[in-house]
């Protein structure tokens, strides 16, 4: 029974990594802009169509590494390219509006996809998968990879943000937008930054599920959305660590409710206890109330 | 006479902060009362710990000899305090007229289901509403932009507009947070005579943080001073003048003195 | 301005357009089955529902400000109870469809009452999540519960819902919330939205109005779910999820908030679309999502923005004529 939980929990990391991804590119972009970018879990599901694009179309075989930060760079352009010409537009109109077209967006992109694969896709493998004993557990390379990789961009982003002078302009505008740029900070690339980082992490984390899970299709990314979003709103909306944080208790909670319970009440019981949290810290776990001058 | 509003050893603290600590304060009926010290004194964590918008640490404050703290702020508005804010709260996108209203309604008197079927009950409470704020309206020049959103309007007449609002509660105390903030002199000693006004006319007690002295000199009956959350001083505008320890606070003390 | 203009410029403040587009309604409603074929009536239904769902979520999302994306809950719940109720628990002939329906409705606002406790402390985006674990958790309910069928819900529902019991539920869910909109009621959630803190200092009872927003939003949710039910004769719980919830919050803010008027005219573009997109197939998805995105840009507050048709204020509101923004 030990050893059954210990090779769930590695499955939970694994599950709670990709989620965190997703959290962190929803986190950034609260951080900055305020705004919910609802077309988040599709730049995932793009991701994971655009790593099965190059893996299968193209003549050469690439090695996983290009086809991930090529992935990376796509869904990242992508991600910019909606803000700047669906985002940018509504920057100083009322907030729900640009999480709407946010939505339309997502739409948008989830229906073309459709038109071009109605069916769902199966990803091929990128490399030969094997299995390697591990403390008395069994660990696939392919779980490795994407524990790696995803804890790998997390510190990379994590420094980013400390240690850049980009991360700390991001981090001035998601105080106070209004005085940055008059100190210099040329805010709406600064933005298109925190666009392309958070896009890329997205469609990087559509690549690890669709290798984890190799069965992909255009709504894929629906579910997944709305669940980083609950990931990241759990951590504390704005916090990148605390996307981190939810990223991975979401995991570990929708692994572990299974283990213990038929499935068919994974998404019951891991929202009730979601739920129960909010409850308890209603501005999240690591967020904290917003400043308010009375 | 027992005051109006009383203060004992009132103290707030936040986490390791005291923003209040054993503030002391009677309100008399009827008075102009000031409140007055340096930035971050703990002047609008006074008010509110009286509007109910926090709750005290330790310590009483009693309106009308009734305790009213751990009271909702909204049961407290209807005892009969209104206030105003520092940094203007007003319902931008709503009318003037509306920022009144919401303010006059808890004066109205009909159930959910009179509103559901338009009873005559509540078309005549309703009615009243907007006659009765419209009147309130017209003491300070706002009449004619009634149905302006209240966003539109100069910073002086949102000010107004605050003030106006308040007195929708039909208060007995009404508790001003930096009333003239922005006003030149002239405005200020409009404002001065207008509050005068405001104090007989609508038979209300005035309690009011101001960093405008000449304002609190002229209009109060007594003042009372904060600093680092404590009283420090809390006497006739002509002993505060001449107190040490009031001159201390805001100007410090003498190079040569210390 | 010459007397043409004048004259149109009153005319946009009369009130007659209401008496008679309810007159009409009903008479429309009751002679449609002999007018038009089923399928124009199933989509003049499914219009109605969501002209009713749309009006319950802007109770909340426009005039109390919240973004609810749960409100496919309270359907659901409505839907189920109602069905429930003329399936199993009574004979199923068509009198006993009106308690059925208010009895979803009703199950629907009991049930809201723990989420409107939650909104006095929680608001904003964490009160979102809240709306959407609520969803997620009454979807996955419904699945494990044995007694409504579990994933593949319940069967054999008669087909009870008819134009003209949609059209008076119309009337009755934009008559109930207009009158407490423009009252203190509605004054009251609106100035939570404005700026709880001094709302709370101005005397106001934001937490009863917090109830009353959310269980009458609910209510008519419930309604909707349960006309909605006795519409398509079959209902599982995969039909109320967040794709649904999606669906009438893409209505409301096409429409425009806090507008009445937006939310029937946010309703009927969008049923329209999207059925007389149907020949179109996958195309449907993408011609009708580039339509909300080019909308939202063109008007970022929806169709009516935040103003409200003349007719359908009331009198006394009109003599002011007020002009929200």
């Amino acid at each position: 029974m030990l050893s059954y939980l210990a090779q769930q929990s590695i499955n939970a990391l694994q599950l709670g990594s990709i989620y965190a991804l997703i959290a962190l590119g929803y986190s950034m972009v609260y951080g900055v802009l305020t705004m919910i970018n609802f077309a988040h879990g599709d730049l995932f599901m793009l991701g994971a169509f655009a790593c099965m694009i190059l893996a299968t179309l193209l003549p050469v075989h690439l090695p996983f590494v290009i086809i991930l930060l090529l992935v990376m760079v796509l869904v990242g352009l992508l991600g910019t390219a909606i803000e700047r010409f669906a985002y940018r537009p509504l920057r100083g109109g009322p907030r729900v509006s640009a999480i709407i077209t946010a939505l339309g967006c997502g739409l948008l992109i989830e229906s073309l996809t459709l038109v071009k694969f109605p069916y769902a896709q199966s990803m091929p493998p990128l490399f030969n998968n094997t299995i390697h004993p591990f403390l008395g557990l069994t660990i696939s390379t392919l779980q490795i990879l994407i524990i790696g990789v995803a804890i790998t961009l997390m510190i990379a982003l994590d420094f980013l943000i400390r240690k850049t002078a980009y991360g700390i302009a991001m981090r001035a505008i998601s105080f106070d937008a209004r005085i940055v740029p008059l100190m210099g900070v040329p805010v709406n690339r600064v933005i298109s930054m925190t666009f392309f980082i958070g896009a890329g992490l997205g469609g990087a984390a559509g690549m690890l599920y669709g290798m984890a899970y190799p069965v992909i299709a255009p709504l894929m990314g629906v579910l997944v959305g709305w669940k980083a979003f609950v990931a990241a709103v759990i951590g504390g909306i704005g916090s990148i660590r605390g996307a981190v944080l939810g990223g991975f208790i979401l995991g570990a909670v929708e692994v572990m409710t299974v283990v213990f319970l038929p499935s068919t009440y994974r998404d019951l019981i891991s929202y009730s206890l979601l739920l129960l949290i909010l409850i308890f810290k209603p501005f999240g776990i690591l967020g904290s109330p917003p400043n308010q001058k009375v | 006479m027992n005051s109006l509003l009383e203060i004992a050893n009132l103290s707030k603290r936040f986490g390791g902060i005291c923003a209040t600590a054993n503030c002391n304060l009677r309100v008399a009926e009827s008075s102009a009362h000031g409140i007055i010290g340096p930035n971050g004194a703990g002047k609008t964590t006074l008010f509110n710990l009286i509007t109910g918008i926090y709750q005290p640490t330790e310590g009483t404050i009693r309106f009308r000899d009734q305790s009213i703290a751990g009271l909702r702020p909204n049961h407290i508005a209807s005892l009969g305090i209104g206030r105003t804010f520092q940094n203007i709260r007003l319902c931008k996108s709503l009318t003037v007229l509306d920022n009144v209203r919401i303010a006059f309604d808890s004066q109205l008197d009909y159930s959910p289901l009179h509103a559901l079927f338009r009873l005559p009950r509540s078309k005549q409470q309703e009615a009243l509403s907007i006659e009765q704020s419209m009147l309130l309206l017209q003491p300070f020049g706002l009449a004619p932009h009634a149905d302006q959103p209240a966003g539109s309007l100069p910073y002086g007449s949102q000010r107004k507009l605050e003030i106006a609002r308040a007195l929708a509660l039909r208060p007995k105390l009404l508790l001003l947070d930096e009333p003239a903030a922005g006003m030149n002199s002239g405005e200020t000693s409009e404002l001065t005579d207008f509050l005068t006004q405001i104090r007989t006319e609508f038979k209300v007690t005035l309690l009011l943080i101001e960093h405008h002295i000449e304002l609190v000199m002229k209009l109060c009956d007594r003042i009372t001073v904060l600093d680092f959350g404590q009283t420090i001083a809390d006497d006739t505008p002509e002993g505060i003048r001449a107190n040490p320890r009031v001159i201390e606070a805001y100007l410090g003390v003498p190079e040569d003195d210390q | 301005m010459s007397a043409l203009q004048n004259f149109f410029a009153r005319a946009t403040l009369w009130r007659w357009p209401l008496p008679i587009l309810i007159v009409a309604g009903f008479a429309f409603s009751g002679f449609a089955p002999s007018l038009l074929n089923g399928y124009t009536q199933f989509i003049l239904i499914t219009l109605g529902i969501n002209v009713i769902l749309c009006a319950s979520l802007n109770l909340v999302n426009g005039y109390m400000g919240e973004f609810s994306v749960g409100h496919a809950g309270f359907m659901s719940l409505g839907a189920y109870t109602a069905a429930i109720f003329t399936t199993r628990w009574s004979s199923g002939d068509p009198n006993i469809f009106f308690p059925a329906v208010v009895l979803g409705g009703t199950v629907a606002a009991i049930i809201a009452l723990p989420l409107a406790i939650l909104s006095f402390k929680t608001r904003g985006d964490y009160l979102a999540i809240i709306t959407l674990a609520f969803l997620m958790i009454v979807k996955s309910a419904f699945e494990n519960l044995q007694y409504v069928g579990g994933p593949l819900g319940v069967l054999g529902i008669k087909p009870l819902t008819t134009l003209p019991w949609v059209f008076f539920w119309v009337v009755v869910t934009i008559w109930v919330i207009r009158n407490l909109v423009y009252s203190k009621f509605g004054r009251a959630i609106i100035a939570i939205r404005e700026d709880e803190i001094s709302a709370n200092a101005m005397g106001v009872r934001t937490r009863e109005a917090k109830i009353i927003a959310f269980g009458v939003s609910a209510f008519f949710s419930g309604i909707a779910g349960a006309l909605f039910a006795h519409q398509v004769q079959f209902i599982n719980p995969s039909a109320f999820d967040i794709v649904k919830s999606t669906e009438i919050l893409v209505m409301v803010y096409l429409g425009g908030i806090s507008s009445l008027g937006g939310s029937i005219l946010g309703a009927i573009l969008f049923t329209l679309l999207s059925s007389g997109l149907e020949p179109f197939g996958y195309w449907r998805m993408v011609i009708l999502s580039s339509i909300l995105v080019g909308l939202m840009l063109f008007r970022p507050r929806g169709l009516m923005g935040q103003r409200e048709f003349p007719w359908l204020l009331p009198k006394g509101e009109l003599s002011h004529r007020q002009k929200k923004r």
